[in-house]
């Protein structure tokens, strides 16, 4: 994309910077001053003009901070007690304001070229459609080289456990907190290396192919934030914005970034991580998730509660609990422990019918979740914070 | 010059000051408003300051710790709201107050009456949005307070708002009555009671700023008022403007707000150039550098400002083309910006200089709001705002030149006009201390911003990944300490308003031009009765 001496000039500079330059491969590293270079072409560039920029910068600001030091020490009035008089110069008011003009066309040139690269989404191979949710992301692969009906789709959600963040120092008072033991009757974990990055199921992407993201959202605003391949799309509900990216063959690995929109309470707790891998390990996977697909949900019967359970907590875990609270407490949702809802046998169908066509705020999770998923989660809301039905739904309950 | 003291005067009601409650109630003296003005800004101030430590307190470290991200959301949204319009807007609102009428030589604002209204509208409209996160923190977090950020994005804020999103329409719509009252205040009083001789290209440049920012004022603050009132007939009168689903635009929100957003930028940081610039000569001893380019660049920044606002949104999706506009329109924005800055400089060169408090804040602001200038300028190019856009590179931004651009020139204002306004000179030990835990403080504060921003932590965020833990421990200590360190300005006011220290003479600045100087310090109840002459 941009002129290989524009490339060598920032590269140049890049290395004259002071701020150490870390490699692109882990976004996890501790104590990064500076932009990340990313792994793209496009990446790379964005990162080129950054260097410009910060080093255009840094030279005016140190010109004038240091002619203001200058000013400061020499010009002093025990130094000069009598002030020159001069308070006009249209020669340096002409300078002044021409020379800064001819930098800026200087910036402005290679930006614009790098702007027009990254707006041309032609001739991609892959498209994937990227939905931001409150508060998870969901991918469906549309089409991918021949094939326009890939029909993979599923969602990413947070995989941090609530124990892992949730480390209240303050056990009462305006904000009323327990402290971890007494909420989930464990001490808070450490937290580990992809604290608030790692996900359930992240995004599967092949590396050397043209991939075009059709970002959108479902409720409010989202932002689809990559900076490894310099992309942030806003996910706008009911607008389809465009981004792509092109990660290098020899890039392969796993690359981590967030939703960078406000959305409300979660906000920070939408990350998105991308597995960039060779492209025939890709085509094994696709293959596979489409023949999972087109196979039709799968209504297994649970063997017996703890089965269910068992499932029903992990389920629980990754999609209810940002508003219904690990222990059922409530928050966003509504609280389960100890309501009518949850322990009434009768009003096992309202509970089945709220999941999957959703009230009031609550949104619907037929799409997220499978009627096996459904029915676990209905199974361990029953039957756990202190409830204790004994109601087993099974997937052919739901599927109904 | 002109006689000022108010004793000999010949009006009845200009025998004695009024006083108690009602002297500040019914009060229609343009200095009495001014200090309302001011102390108004300074407690909101405190108050969004302890907002931003709450937010501080809980990116300490890595992990929710302190509240909830519900709250969280709370305290960045209503922080934002209050230093704007509760902290800036009005201080610098209360330093026109104070000072136009005694720059220009007139006995009073134009328009008394709509004075005291536009003031005493503004404690009912932060009563209304702090009570909203009152009931928030003592019912428990129902109803949530408003929790969409100071920029309240539709839908967020209209399908998805909180009940208490009423009460900030409100308040909003109450703030903007107040400020377009004041801002016509402004412009009538600059342009019919000037003093004889006081032609337009003689006035200060405060007087000067504050006048492009009145009309700025004029112009946009409806804007926003259209804004608040599309979300409420959005939220309880079933229009779809902001909503796709009935045939609305979400990101017609995003223009309206800019285009309201990006002057109002403006609107706070152009009084600012004006206390500068009547600071820097009065110190340097020397007049001020290219006064008539000051007054033309302040006027291209006041134009170039309602053209770059979608700058705010590059990631929206915009076409290629009107990105590009955008983009070239802010980089040519900090050509006049940076004449200000160079018109500073000329004017310290080969002055007479000397550091009494208000040099000092003054030559904060002008090294530090240039830093805030040069990161924008890194933000206005596209390509690489996309990395930059909404992580905390932004937030390091933003406060560059909102905390230590405006409020420092603020704190200059104040120290500068202390002894006009007070009688006495301010706490030079206190205020030294004052200045330089400051300076230090907000270095710490929000210079790693940018570190942490670069390697990519997203703002408005609760809680993030480790490897962001190192930066933000430090701008936690710094937000603490630039939070303490300003208790020491409160002891400085105090001590002013108790007439405690050193008597103030009518011009305790040697170098100080212009008119409020020549009237008695502490400015009596009434002045320039009879109108100085300018030659």
């Amino acid at each position: 994309m941009q002129s290989t001496l524009f490339r060598r000039v920032t590269a140049a500079l890049t290395l004259l910077l002071v701020s150490g330059v870390s490699v692109a491969s882990d976004w996890t590293e501790r104590s990064n001053v500076n932009l990340r270079p990313g792994v793209t072409d496009i990446s790379q560039d964005v990162f080129g003009l950054h260097v410009a920029i910060l080093w255009v910068v840094s030279v005016i600001g140190l010109a004038v901070f240091g002619l203001i030091m200058y000013s400061a020490v020499a010009h002093r009035r025990s130094k000069r007690p009598q002030a020159a008089t001069f308070h006009e110069h249209v020669g340096v008011e002409i300078a002044w304001t021409v020379i800064p003009f001819i930098i800026l066309i200087f910036m402005a040139v290679p930006a614009t070229r790098v702007l027009i690269a990254m707006d041309d989404s032609a001739e991609s191979e892959l498209t994937v459609k990227v939905t931001g949710y409150r508060w998870n992301w969901s991918y469906e692969y549309l089409t991918y080289q021949d094939d326009n009906d890939v029909g993979v789709f599923f969602f990413s959600n947070l995989k941090t456990p609530a124990e892992q963040y949730h480390t209240p120092v303050l056990k009462n008072g305006l904000f009323p907190y327990g402290t971890a033991a007494d909420r989930f009757g464990v001490e808070p974990e450490e937290k580990d290396h992809n604290y608030m990055l790692a996900v359930d199921k992240p995004l599967i992407l092949p590396a050397g192919v043209k991939v075009r993201f059709l970002v959108t959202a479902d409720d409010v605003i989202h932002s689809f934030f990559m900076p490894d391949f310099a992309i942030k799309k806003d996910a706008i509900p009911g607008f389809v914005n465009e981004a792509w990216t092109v990660v290098p063959e020899d890039a392969t690995g796993i690359y981590y970034g967030q939703c960078a929109e406000l959305c409300g309470k979660n906000h920070a707790f939408m990350p998105i991580e991308v597995h960039v891998v060779a492209k025939e390990e890709f085509d094994t996977w696709i293959a596979e998730e489409k023949e999972k697909a087109a196979s039709g949900p799968d209504l297994t019967p649970f063997a017996n509660l703890e089965a269910a359970m068992a499932l029903g907590k992990e389920k629980y875990n990754a999609a209810c609990v940002l508003c219904h609270g690990a222990e059922g407490q409530g928050g966003i949702g509504l609280p389960f422990a100890g309501t009518e809802l949850m322990n009434d046998s009768a009003r096992i169908q309202e509970n089945i019918d709220v999941l999957i066509k959703g009230r009031n705020a609550m949104p619907s999770f037929a799409a997220q979740l499978t009627p096996r998923d459904i029915a676990a989660v209905i199974t361990y809301q029953r039957n756990a914070f202190g409830n204790e039905t004994g109601d087993l739904i099974q997937p052919a309950d739901v599927a109904k | 010059m002109t006689a000022v003291a108010a004793h000999h005067d010949h009006h009845d009601d200009h025998h004695h000051a009024p006083h108690g409650l009602k002297r500040w109630l019914f009060s229609t003296n343009h200095k009495d408003i001014g200090t309302l003005y001011l102390w108004f800004s300074f407690a909101m101030f405190m108050v969004g300051g302890f907002m931003a430590l709450v937010i501080r307190a809980e990116l300490m470290y890595p992990g929710m710790q302190v509240v909830d991200p519900e709250f969280f959301n709370q305290m960045t949204t209503v922080h934002g709201l209050i230093m704007v319009f509760g902290a800036v807007m009005p201080a610098t609102v209360g330093l026109a107050n104070w000072m136009i009428p005694l720059m220009i030589g007139a006995p009073d604002m134009a328009l008394p009456r709509m004075n005291n209204w536009s003031f005493w509208i503004l404690p009912f409209a932060f009563t209304i949005l702090i009570g909203a996160v009152l009931m928030s923190a003592f019912g428990d977090g129902n109803p949530s307070a408003p929790n969409f950020g100071w920029t309240f994005y539709a839908p967020l804020s209209t399908k998805y708002g909180p009940a208490s999103t009423d009460l900030f329409i409100l308040s909003v719509h109450m703030m903007g009555i107040s400020s377009i009252m004041g801002a016509i205040n402004v412009i009538v009083t600059v342009l019919n009671m000037r003093a004889p001789g006081m032609t337009m290209m003689k006035m200060p440049l405060f007087v000067w700023t504050w006048l492009i920012t009145a009309f700025l004022l004029v112009a946009v603050m409806p804007v926003l008022a259209g804004a608040v009132t599309m979300m409420l007939t959005d939220r309880h009168f079933g229009t779809s403007f902001f909503d796709a689903a009935g045939g609305g635009d979400p990101v017609l929100f995003q223009h309206i707000f800019w285009f309201f957003g990006h002057p109002e930028v403006y609107i706070m940081i152009l009084p600012s150039f004006g206390i500068v610039s009547a600071i820097i000569p009065t110190f340097a001893r020397k007049h001020l550098f290219g006064y008539a380019s000051m007054v033309y660049a302040t006027a291209s920044i006041a134009l170039l400002s309602f053209v770059v606002w979608a700058h705010h949104m590059f990631t929206v999706g915009m076409p290629l083309a009107g990105t590009l506009f955008f983009m070239y329109m802010t980089m040519l924005i900090s050509v006049p910006t940076g004449v200000k800055v160079f018109n500073w400089v000329a004017t310290m060169w080969r002055g007479s200089l000397t550091f009494e408090l208000p040099m000092k804040w003054a030559l904060a602001f002008v090294v530090l709001f240039t830093c805030g200038g040069l990161s924008g300028l890194m933000l206005a190019l596209t390509p690489v705002d996309f990395q930059y856009h909404d992580t905390y590179f932004v937030v390091a931004h933003f406060h560059y030149v909102l905390v230590s651009g405006a409020i420092f020139s603020i704190f200059a204002a104040a120290y500068y006009w202390l002894p006009k306004w007070s009688g006495v000179m301010p706490n030079t030990f206190l205020g030294e201390l004052h200045f330089w835990n400051s300076l230090l403080s907000v270095n710490l504060l929000f210079f790693p911003m940018h570190f942490v921003g670069l390697a990519g932590m997203p703002r408005r965020y609760a809680d993030y990944a480790l490897q962001f833990a190192d930066y933000n421990w430090w701008i936690s200590v710094g937000a603490f300490w630039f939070g303490i360190s300003q208790l020491l300005f409160v002891a400085v006011c105090v001590l002013c308003a108790m007439k405690k220290g050193k008597k103030a003479e009518a011009a305790p600045w040697e170098g100080a031009e212009g008119l409020e100087w020549t009237v008695p310090s502490p400015a009596p109840f009434h002045t320039f009765d009879t109108p100085p002459v300018i030659k």
